[in-house]
């Protein structure tokens, strides 16, 4: 049964590129207004990846100007991501690094993975 | 109206027509045997009796199987009618399949409810409970006032309480096929769908 559950979404799961929390990523979202569509880049660092299969979403954490953090959750296999950078890849030793929403500036650096 | 016998296999999420993540609940319905043909001349109403999953004949009751026998069908575990308005252009043999739902189409779907087993009036009837706090005990998921005092001097018919809950024949209406998919016998139907993985169901066509 589990088997047929799953073949139910297979044709949308997408060839994503592996990273996981710690990763600073570029989310290119397309982004539909009225009759116009645009790509909009989401960069920031991967807080978490959670759920399996069709089901499975990551949160990406910026920065934003003037200092507010921003979280924005995604699917990972939504059609509306037109594709995924993962530039660089962070040294971190959990899997969901939501201690960094307590951290600002120079103590939310995070060390690169050689 | 029409309808499909079939079993659910869980929930997963697909991303619809608009990319929009949507939850929905897979079944595999059918195919469904047509065993009996009933007609308002012999029967006294119109109606569809299909049959759904096979299996061995010493499992089926004896009337159960005779049915199916009578239609020169193997033994079957469920059978259920789907009344219909007037005659019906199937006939004894003919197999109903997923075909008959199109994407779109607006269902009822009925099934037995997962078992909660003795239930509280919180979870049971959605009661709040008492408060938390406040120097509270002993009070925190209980019920409250059931009635008034000497008069009446009883408990009024109807009451909510506890008691058994779940585990009963449920029928939600106005759920929509999301697709279908004929090879593998699948309806994906948007939503939710009462009983547990495995569970009998029943899917209908509602007539508007």
């Amino acid at each position: 049964m589990d088997a047929i559950l799953e073949a139910v979404g297979a044709s949308q799961i997408k060839d994503v590129p592996d990273f996981s929390a710690g990763d600073t990523v570029r989310v290119h979202q397309r982004v539909i207004e009225g009759e116009k569509e645009r790509i909009q880049i989401f960069e920031g660092v991967v807080m978490q990846r959670r759920g399996a299969g069709m089901s499975e979403t990551f949160t990406v954490r910026k920065i934003s100007a003037g200092g507010v953090g921003v979280e924005r959750i995604y699917p990972l296999n939504s059609p509306r991501i037109a594709k995924i950078e993962c530039p660089r890849r962070g040294k971190v030793r959990r899997s969901r690094i939501t201690y960094l929403r307590e951290r600002r500036g120079r103590a939310a650096r995070i060390q690169e993975e050689r | 109206m029409l309808g499909l016998i079939g079993k659910k296999v869980g929930m997963t999420q697909v991303f619809d027509e608009n990319e929009d993540l949507t939850t929905i609940t897979v079944i595999q319905a059918g195919p469904c045997p047509v065993v009996q043909v009933k007609t308002a001349e012999n029967d006294g109403y119109h109606a569809l009796k299909v049959a759904f999953e096979e299996t061995r004949a010493q499992r089926v009751s004896k009337p159960a199987g005779g049915i199916t026998e009578k239609a020169g069908i193997a033994p079957h575990k469920v059978l259920k009618e789907f009344r219909l308005d007037g005659d019906s252009e199937h006939s004894v043999g003919d197999v109903l399949n997923v075909e008959v739902f199109e994407s779109g189409d607006p269902i009822d779907v009925s099934s037995r409810s997962k078992g909660r087993g003795f239930a509280g009036g919180v979870k049971r009837h959605g009661f709040k409970g008492g408060p938390k706090t406040h120097g509270q005990s002993d009070r925190h998921r209980a019920p409250g006032s059931i009635g008034q005092s000497s008069t009446p001097s009883r408990v009024m018919k109807g009451m909510r309480m506890a008691g058994h809950m779940g585990d009963r024949n449920v029928t939600v209406r106005g759920l929509s096929v999301f697709s279908v998919n004929v090879e593998k016998n699948l309806v994906l139907v948007r939503g939710s769908v009462p009983g547990g993985r495995g569970a009998t169901v029943v899917i209908r066509k509602r007539s508007n």
